[in-house]
Parts: structure tokens; sequence; C-alpha cells
């Protein structure tokens, strides 16, 4: 049952308008960047390109999907109209003016720092106020959020929630806490030195409050990929879910440990001691454990479906699947890309490996081809299923669908594979352009090449999704029915308390949090003399 | 799993299978990070143990950052010591002399912003973030040339940011140090 389509809708366009602009300036780095670019230009040009594309890619697109794919599982899972549609128009509104707000003075050179901030370098005030004002938005769905699953388990005493529900609170909780560590960063320490009040800043303190958000946005991003894969998948291809409580463990865990492993970003850094790089280290391999869970779970829910169609042997089940459907496609190719993109990271998160590829374009195409590949795919798939039910019409065109898809798919390995391969080389990432001419870097020039011609595949596939969306919007009318997700293969009777509820799991959220981060915070805020001059930028100073 | 359901064979069946995949995702997961805490104890690359401090405002005034004591130096035990700084936008030196076959320790910090310090073909891969002091160990085998890009974005120019590192033999580097207190490739 949805009630408010409109609301769902404006979240989703928005946040494909916002991943279109942002896919346009993304393969235009990789032009310029590359030896196909034979004319010089201005680097800060380059620079100024990467910080929108990243906090657009980074901070309002998943965002925004986040909160409409969560509020249309509210309603739909929930059976009940959503509680505070108001607060969710304002939230809406924050992230759309915030996304304004945060990209006119990148647009005008004024804060050319990228989505990282990389303080002691302070661009213009507005840029940090805009990204605040995205990450309040998204805190009111957080609530609301919590407040709807709240009055439904007043309403259903001793009754299991819905599992799409459950996994929606938890993508909300981790978001809510994850934020906290840049806020603090943007709050406490740039936002002062932006407007004029101090001018010197702690890097190294900035950089540890920042790693609290930036391995766990990574999760968020990933929630609803996930929600898809056990929730719509099962359901699309005719199957059943195969386990109802292994993927309510698997949300568990991502809420649990997802925060306290983000000093593997600062793995060399100099400002934390090797004893809690080895402690988030250790944290960051278990955060593979509900990726291993859930990849087992899809592929036997999969198989059940095939069965069920009819499908043989060890195997040959494989071939039974539906492949036209381009559910069925998005997310074989989304697993495919996660265990490539999922390998890599379990090679980042060990300090012996990352010190060979840290910081080189390997990064570059692990992110990309998790985010961009595995967890973007889905974003399609989600928008695919769940358009007719928005729009009162059919979305016909399949085969566009899947040729879509598909050069989805080609275009993020033919870009990332080469990143990964010049990473090894040690080439550093973030580079407006190389001097293809020194013979030490000569023989990468070939894979940026390759790279570059990836990401024009991208930039393909991105207009051919657009023009089946716009499509969809003029398409035959017809009544979608209403919105159901997938049933798991034995119902659950009565689940226990501890996959019904988040009490214990946000204590142990919040106390690992403590326990990885209270040290190093602690011991930078008492050490002197580590609070810097803040570097200025922008083309008006 | 925990589900309390009335049981059916088919039941018993699926919750066994996905009790040993949980199993065996569990060991695989112990294994990488025991083999991960293995290397780290034997040695094989560890990061800095402690947090040590450099203020950029006086770098250029007092300490071991000053400008006549960045470079290569040789130290009583036979290791050499390499002092750089990173600034907007180059190294100081702007190309590093070591020997080969010798073990050599870096110590740098940056100036202004944060920089990268990245020397291809090894494992030398840190930061160098204004305030902190990043220290690494490493023995270069053979002789050559490596490059050493700053890979962390430090502003308009950072493309332009590029050092070198110069592997000289070990009886070649004795020799120039005999001659100078602190050596640079220019020496």
């Amino acid at each position: 049952m949805l009630t408010n389509k409109r609301l769902i809708l404006a979240h989703f366009w928005l946040a494909f308008i916002v991943f279109a602009v942002a896919l346009v300036l993304g393969a235009w780095q990789m032009f310029v960047r590359s030896p196909l670019n034979a004319w010089h230009f201005n680097p800060e040009l380059y620079y100024r390109s990467v910080t929108a594309h990243g906090s657009a890619m980074g901070y309002v697109f998943p965002t925004l999907i986040a909160m409409g794919f969560g509020y249309a599982i509210t309603e739909a899972s929930l059976e009940k109209p959503l509680v505070g549609r108001r607060w969710a128009w304002v939230g809406f509104l924050l992230v759309a003016v915030g996304a304004v707000v945060a990209m006119v003075p990148v647009s005008l050179g004024l804060a050319s720092v990228l989505y990282t901030f990389y303080p002691p370098m302070i661009g213009n005030p507005f840029y940090y106020i805009g990204v605040v004002m995205v990450v309040v938005g998204s805190w009111i769905w957080v609530a609301l959020t919590s407040i709807n699953f709240t009055i439904w388990k007043r309403d259903n005493p001793g009754k299991p929630v819905p599992l799409p529900m459950f996994a929606n609170v938890a993508g909300s909780y981790l978001w809510g806490w994850t934020a906290v560590g840049a806020a603090l960063e943007i709050l406490l320490q740039i936002l002062p030195v932006a407007l004029g009040f101090k001018s010197t800043i702690d890097a190294g303190l900035a950089r540890v409050f920042f790693s609290w958000t930036l391995h766990a946005i990574v999760y968020f991003w990933l929630m609803p990929t996930y929600i898809a894969y056990y929730t719509i998948f099962p359901r699309a291809i005719g199957g059943r879910l195969y386990s109802d409580a292994m993927a309510r463990i698997s949300f568990i865990l991502f809420v649990v440990v997802a925060m306290p492993i983000g000093v593997h970003h600062l793995f060399a850094d100099p400002q934390v001691g090797a004893g809690f790089k080895f402690m988030h280290s250790a944290f960051t391999g278990l955060v593979a454990l509900p990726t291993l869970l859930t990849v087992f779970t899809i592929c036997a829910s999969a198989e059940i479906a095939s069965r069920l169609r009819g499908g043989r042997g060890a195997f040959g089940w494989i071939t039974a699947l539906p492949w036209s459907n381009p559910i069925m496609l998005a997310t074989a190719l989304s697993l495919v890309m996660l265990g490539f993109g999922g390998a890599g990271g379990l090679i980042n998160m060990s300090y012996q490996l990352d010190a060979s590829v840290h910081n080189t374009q390997w990064i570059t195409g692990h992110f990309h081809l998790i985010f961009g590949g595995a967890i973007v795919i889905m974003y399609f798939a989600i928008a695919y299923d769940l358009w007719p039910h928005l729009t009162g019409r059919a979305l016909e065109s399949f085969g566009l669908m899947r040729a879509q898809l598909w050069l989805w798919f080609i275009g993020m390995i033919v870009t990332t594979f080469p990143w990964h391969y010049v990473g090894i080389l040690g080439m550093p990432r973030r580079m407006a352009f190389y001097d293809y001419a020194n013979p030490a870097i000569s023989p990468q020039a070939f894979s940026v090449v390759v790279s570059a011609i990836g990401g024009f595949i991208l930039l393909v596939s991105g207009i051919l999704f657009m023009l089946v969306l716009i499509r969809g919007q003029f398409g035959t009318r017809g009544e979608a029915g209403a919105y159901r997700f997938s049933v798991p293969l034995h119902m659950p009777a009565r689940i226990p308390v501890a996959l019904n509820s988040f009490g214990l799991w946000l204590a142990l959220m919040i106390g690992l949090t403590v326990v990885n981060y209270g040290f190093p915070i602690a011991q930078l805020m008492v050490l002197n003399e580590t609070s810097v001059p803040a570097v200025y930028v922008g083309a008006s100073r | 799993m925990a589900t309390e359901t009335e049981h059916s064979p088919g039941e018993a069946v699926t919750a066994r299978i996905e009790r040993r995949w949980a199993t065996l995702s569990i060991i695989i997961v112990g294994l990488l990070v025991g083999m991960a805490a293995y290397i780290g104890i034997h040695q094989a690359t560890m990061p800095q143990g402690h947090v040590e401090t450099a203020d950029p405002k006086t770098l250029h005034l007092a300490g071991e950052f000053i400008e006549s004591n960045l470079g290569s130096a040789v130290e009583a035990d036979g290791s050499v010591t390499v002092r750089a700084i990173g600034q907007q936008y180059s190294f100081t030196p702007q190309c590093v002399v070591v020997p080969s076959e010798t073990p050599v320790t870096f110590r740098a910090t940056s100036a202004d912003v944060v920089h990268g310090f990245l020397i291809e073909g090894t494992n030398i891969n840190t930061m160098l973030v204004p305030g902190y002091v990043s220290a690494l160990q490493v023995r270069f085998k053979a002789p050559g040339e490596h490059m050493m890009p700053c890979q962390e974005f430090c502003g308009i120019g950072h493309q332009g940011m590029w050092g070198k590192v110069k592997v000289v033999d070990k009886a070649a580097f004795l020799n120039m140090a005999a001659a100078k207190r602190r050596l640079t490739c220019v020496d």
C-alpha cells in the first residue's frame, strides 16, 4: 500500500537527476586526465569537478535513494500510511536546498577541497553548511523511520516486524550514528575556521573524526542494495527467501561492526598508533561476515526459484533462472562486482597489503567497483521494480533495461580493472593529469585510456537509464497492484526479541565506537601544538 | 538459526546447511585476521608505534626539520636516516639519495597541508600530516630510480608534486657521505 507516491517519486527523481549530472562530470574527468586529451587545461577545473562529483555521488544521491526507498518500505511493509508526511517533505527540501547551497561555491571554484574536506585546506563556509543541511534532512528520515517502527510495534505486540522494515530501521540507525563523526568535524573544527572565528585546526584529529563516517557511510549506501537482495530479488524471480533469521543477523552485524573499523582509512597516518590500527583491521575482517552470509542466502534463494521452475542438476539450475528479467540480471551482475570488490576489500583490510596500494588508483578502482558497480546497479533495479507502483504506468522497455544493465556492468569492469592494475604499479590518485612523456609513467598511459573508455560506456548506460524512467512516465496506464516483498521459505511464527528489536544492538554499536575511537580522539585532543594554520582555498582569495 | 518454529524435515535441512556456511565464513574471516596478526607480529611491515609531533609554524627555525638537516645522514650504527618535508607542491629534498642493502629510516612531515609520500616499487607509502611526524623503515635491494609522488590531494598543483628516489651502490654512497654531512641527489 503506497499512499505517498509523490513523496517517494520526488526522492527518486531528484536522486537520479543528481546522479546524471555527477555521471557527466565523472566521464569528463576520465577524458581530461587521460592521454586522449591532447591540450592543456586548468587543473583547478578538474578538482572543482571531483569535489562536485564526490559530494553528489557520496552525500546526495545514495541518501535520497535510502530515504525514498525507506518511505516506500515503511508504507508497503507495515501496510499503513507514513506517520509524519509533512516532516518527510521538510527533510526532502532540506536535502534539495542543501545540495544547491553546497554546489554553488563548488561551481564557483571557492571550495575545491574534495568531498573528504581535507583540512587544513578550508573552502567557502557555504559548502560545509550545505553538506550539514543534507545530513540534517536525512536525520529527519532517521527519526521518522524510528517513529513508524515504534508505533507499529506498539500496535502489534509480539508480532515479528516485517524483514524489509527491520532492515530499513537498521540502515537508518547506522546512518544516524555514522554521520556524527563528520558532523563533529564540520561543526567543531572546520566551520569555526571557515567562518573566520579561528585560524588554526588539528588536521590529524579531523581525519580521525572523518574516518568514523567514511567507512560506515559505505554500509549506509549498501543498505538499499542488501534490502533489495533479500526482499525484492526472490519475489521478482518467483522464488522464496531462503532464511528470514539469517537476513536479520546480517543487518544487525552491519549496525554493530560498521563503525569501529574506520581507522583502516588511516593505516598510513602518523596520528594514530599501531595498536588501534590493528584493532580496526581485525574489526574490518568481521564486517566481511554479513556479506558472506548474504551471498549464500541470495544464491540459495535463486536456486529455490530455479528448482520451482524445473531447474535440474548441481549447476544446471543456473540456466533455468529467468535471465530475461531485469531484476535477475541486475542482481547477478551486482553479485559478480561485489565478489571482485569484496576480494579487493579483504586485501585493503590488512595494514601490510594496504601499504602497497594505499592512495593509489587501486583504491579508486575498489570503491567505484563496490559503490558505483555492485550498489548502484541495484538502485537501478529498485527503480525498475518500484516505478510502475509509483507512476501507475507500466515499464515496457525490457530490452532497453537489459542493455542498460549490461552496459553498466561492462563499463564498470572496463573502468575499474585497469585502475586496480596501475594502482599496483603505484599510480597516485586524485591527480588532474600525468606527464605521459615521462618514461616512468608512459607505460601506464594505455591503462588510463582503457579506463576512460569504460567511463564513456557508463555514461551511455546512464543515458539509457534516464530514458527508461522518462518513458515510464508516459507509458500505458495500468494498476500495478499492491507492492509486495519476498516471502521466506519457512515463515517464522515467533522470533527471538533480539532479532525483532534494536536496543541491545544500538548499545553495542555506540559502545564499540567509544572503545575503538575514544582513546585515539582523546589522545589527540590533549596533545599540544598539533593545531596548524588553515590554508584557505578559492579563486577569489 | 535461532528461529523457533514447528520443525519440518525440510526446515531442519536448511538450518543445518546455513549453520555450516556460517561456521565456514567465521573460519575464513578468522584465518585472514590471524594472517594479518602473524605478519604484523613478525614485523614484515608495521605501522609506527607511537604518535610524534612537529609544529609546522617553527619547522624552519629549530628542531630536526631545519633546512640544513634535511637529506640523508649516516648514523653511528651504519644505518641511514632520511629527513624530508612536503609542502605545496614539492618535497625537500626533491630528489632523495639512499644506499642499497642498508637499513634506511624515513622521517618526514608537512609544512602546510596534508600530503602523501609514496615510493613506487616499494612498500613505502605514508601520509604527511602537518603537526605530526611520519617514520618508516625500509631496505632497498638494488640500485635504481623510483618515482616519489604525493598521493594525497593537496591543492590545485597536486598533479605536479613528484619527487624522486635514487638508490645508489652502498660503497658509492659511503664515499659521498664522507665528504658531506647531509646528502641529496645534487651532491
